[in-house]
């Protein structure tokens, strides 16, 4: 199998899906700059450069979209979606129910987000929790680069408008990436790690924190379970209750804030539907109420480590191991 | 010495620091010590030649390429840079990083780096103004790229109906990132917007630092007089990528060559030398002036601190 860059993987699944349907097309700012081999491959009607203008970017992808094309749009940084935001969420989120039925929106609207590149709070917001709470999307953000093809290939394969979000700390990561037809689909969670003791639910950059919190647990007698989720919305609620019911103990982990977060969900889902199982308090590690800093040493402060996750690992089992202070 | 030549000068000099700021900055970003940022060569006269048109009480929203609008309103480097390096003593306590400094006490207020940001806020920054009646105009930089968000349209709309007194300057620099500016406006000039608004405005040439300045100045005494808006479009040219580090691949190389051919240091140099009679070694020793204080402000930042972690959640909230 080759090894890809997360970027790498990404460029392939638009480069399949390009081939394999023509009404699948790209545009957004620079797309064809950057993309210049996918101009030369499939004409320049198909690859574009669109003018500085979030707000027409994504407008133009949801009347695409409703009306026979399939758009996938790069909107570069995630704060930047909120010039786009009318049109994802209020047009493709909203117009299939308010028309009764009448259209579908096939889109994907991409963006970077995340702690890595000390870019600050305008570049980097991990406003996910947005759109999950916005009815009619669909949400995906993968840490993988073999799920950031096969999603991506999924994302543009669904006929429901899907926000996928890059954590561009993972943008060079590499990782084995099956060749051609590899699609995953959404709504369906990863278990990276097997374990008894303890579930830790996490996406995007934390997943690998979890699984380095993992083997740090494992020499303390600690077996820890460790749940990619990939896809936010659909959540994959059988994955996640399956496992809770099994280990009893839930930490859930993202680097988004905490308050009203996507780990606020699945905690309220554990409290709801396996509270019988549960044998300690559940444990959410988010990032703070606050803008994202650009000094690189408050970026690093802003994101759940490992160190933090074992920790939290490690309260929810007071009669395993003597409670330890929360860092 | 006459007039013209001492303030051609002190643009000189300014201009110069602004280039030193943003070399020993790329300097950085390359050697891994900084991450990377979007510079200003090729830009300094638009940047130096409206702010020094600028009054104290004059306030100033700018953009992600803020460095050369700082600089020539008097920020300090050392600060700058520290901000830039996220630590402590940066003007924005390493909370901003490069792309959104601001610096109140010079009149440089709500920067911000999404694009077409500055041209919302700058209505209710003048509408503050005029209700306060507080004295001085304000004005705005953004690109052309910013022209296209349509944002800009009901920034002027707003402007006009409102009678602020605005003074707007577009920094046409031919790019919006990695998209050349012909290939996302569909008008030749960001000015021809202007006049369906009923703003008046005219373009200057943008590498070269008097025509700048005259131009800024009499269109802030339109704004001033009028208390209306203004819009003045300066054509220039964005030497270097868009963000450090850029290999500018996409750049048509005949076009880049004869911008660098119009670089507006080497233009103010040369009318210094052949109508002022300016020495080519006095130019050089201001050159040197300006780089040795970029150094001293480089060690400064270097030898700062980084900001304590309690800082994440502090400033918040009000
Ligand atoms: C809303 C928004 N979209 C995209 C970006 C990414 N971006 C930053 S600067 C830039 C180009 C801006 O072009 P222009 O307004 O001409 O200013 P210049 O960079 O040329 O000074 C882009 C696309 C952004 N910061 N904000
Ligand atoms: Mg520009």
């Amino acid at each position: 199998m080759p090894t890809l860059t997360v970027f790498e993987a990404i460029d392939a699944a638009i480069a399949e899906e390009l081939a394999r349907d023509e009404r699948v097309l790209m545009f957004g700012e620079g797309v064809a700059t950057k993309r210049a081999d996918l101009v030369a491959r499939f004409g320049a009607g198909r690859v574009r450069n669109t003018p500085l203008a979030e707000a027409v970017i994504a407008g133009t992808a949801a009347g695409a979209a409703a009306t026979g094309l399939r758009p996938v749009i790069d909107l570069l940084f995630a704060p930047f979606m909120t010039y786009s935001m009318d049109a994802i969420v209020n047009s493709a989120g909203k117009l299939r129910y308010i028309s009764g039925g009448q259209f579908r929106f096939p889109m994907v609207a991409m963006a970077m987000t995340g702690a890595g590149w000390t870019v600050g709070a305008q570049h980097n917001h991990n406003n996910e929790a947005w759109f999950v709470h916005s009815p009619g999307i669909k949400v995906v953000m993968p840490s993988t680069a073999a799920d950031f093809k096969g999603l991506l290939k999924a994302a543009i394969r669904d006929d429901n408008p899907v926000v996928f979000f890059v954590d561009m700390a993972l943008g060079h990561v590499r990782g084995e990436v099956p060749d051609g037809e590899h699609v995953v689909p959404l709504g369906k969670a990863a278990v990276l790690r097997r374990g008894r003791d303890v579930t830790l639910v996490s996406y995007a950059k934390t997943v690998q924190h979890c699984l380095d919190a993992a083997a740090e647990l494992a020499t303390r007698g600690v077996s820890a379970e460790v749940i990619d989720l990939r896809t936010l919305k659909p959540l994959d609620e059988e994955a996640i209750l399956a496992s809770v019911r099994r280990t009893g103990r839930l930490v859930v982990v993202h680097e988004a804030s905490k308050l009203c977060g996507v780990g606020a969900e699945i905690a309220a889902l554990a409290g709801e539907q396996a509270y019988a199982a549960l044998k300690g308090p559940i444990r959410r590690l988010a990032g703070p109420d606050a803008p994202a800093p650009s000094s690189h040493a408050l970026e690093q402060a802003f994101v759940p480590q490992a160190a933090a996750i074992v920790d939290a690992a490690l309260s929810t089992m007071p009669s395993v191991v003597a409670e330890p202070a929360l860092s | 010495m006459n007039e013209a030549k001492t303030k051609a000068l002190a643009h000189f000099e300014r201009m110069h620091l602004i280039r030193a700021y943003e070399e020993k900055l790329v300097a950085l970003q390359q050697a891994g010590t900084a991450a990377g940022t979007c510079t200003s060569v090729g830009q300094e006269a638009a940047a130096v030649g409206v702010v020094a048109a600028l009054a104290p009480e004059d306030t100033i929203l700018t953009n992600h390429r803020s460095a050369a609008h700082l600089l020539a309103r008097g920020a300090n480097p050392a600060r700058m840079m520290a901000e830039v390096l996220g630590r402590a003593t940066g003007y924005c306590k390493g909370k901003s990083g490069s792309l959104h400094i601001s610096v109140k006490d010079l009149g440089v207020v709500l920067t911000s780096t999404i694009v077409g940001g500055e041209l919302s806020l700058v209505t209710g920054v003048s509408l503050s103004k005029t209700m306060l009646h507080e004295p001085g105009i304000t004005t705005v930089f953004f690109g052309d790229g910013a022209s296209c968000e349509g944002i800009f349209h009901e920034s002027l709309n707003l402007a006009a109906l409102w009678k602020l007194p605005i003074l707007y300057v577009a920094e046409n620099n031919q790019w919006q990132a990695f998209v050349h500016r012909r290939e996302a406006m569909a008008a030749e000039q960001v000015v021809a917007h202007a006049a369906p608004y009923g703003i008046p405005g005219r373009s200057v040439d943008g590498n070269d630092v008097e025509a700048v300045h005259a131009a800024a100045r009499q269109a802030a005494e339109v704004v001033r007089t009028t208390q209306r808006p203004y819009l003045l479009e300066v054509l220039t040219y964005r030497l270097r990528g868009h963000f450090e580090p850029d290999d500018q691949a996409y750049v048509d190389r005949e076009e880049l060559a004869r911008w660098q051919a119009r670089d507006p240091i080497r233009l103010l140099a040369d009318r210094l030398r052949e109508r002022d009679g300016v020495e080519a070694h006095e130019l050089a020793l201001v050159a040197e002036r300006a780089r040795a204080r970029i150094e001293d402000a480089a060690a400064f930042a270097l030898a700062s601190p980084m900001p304590d972690a309690a800082e994440l959640t502090t400033d918040v909230y009000a």
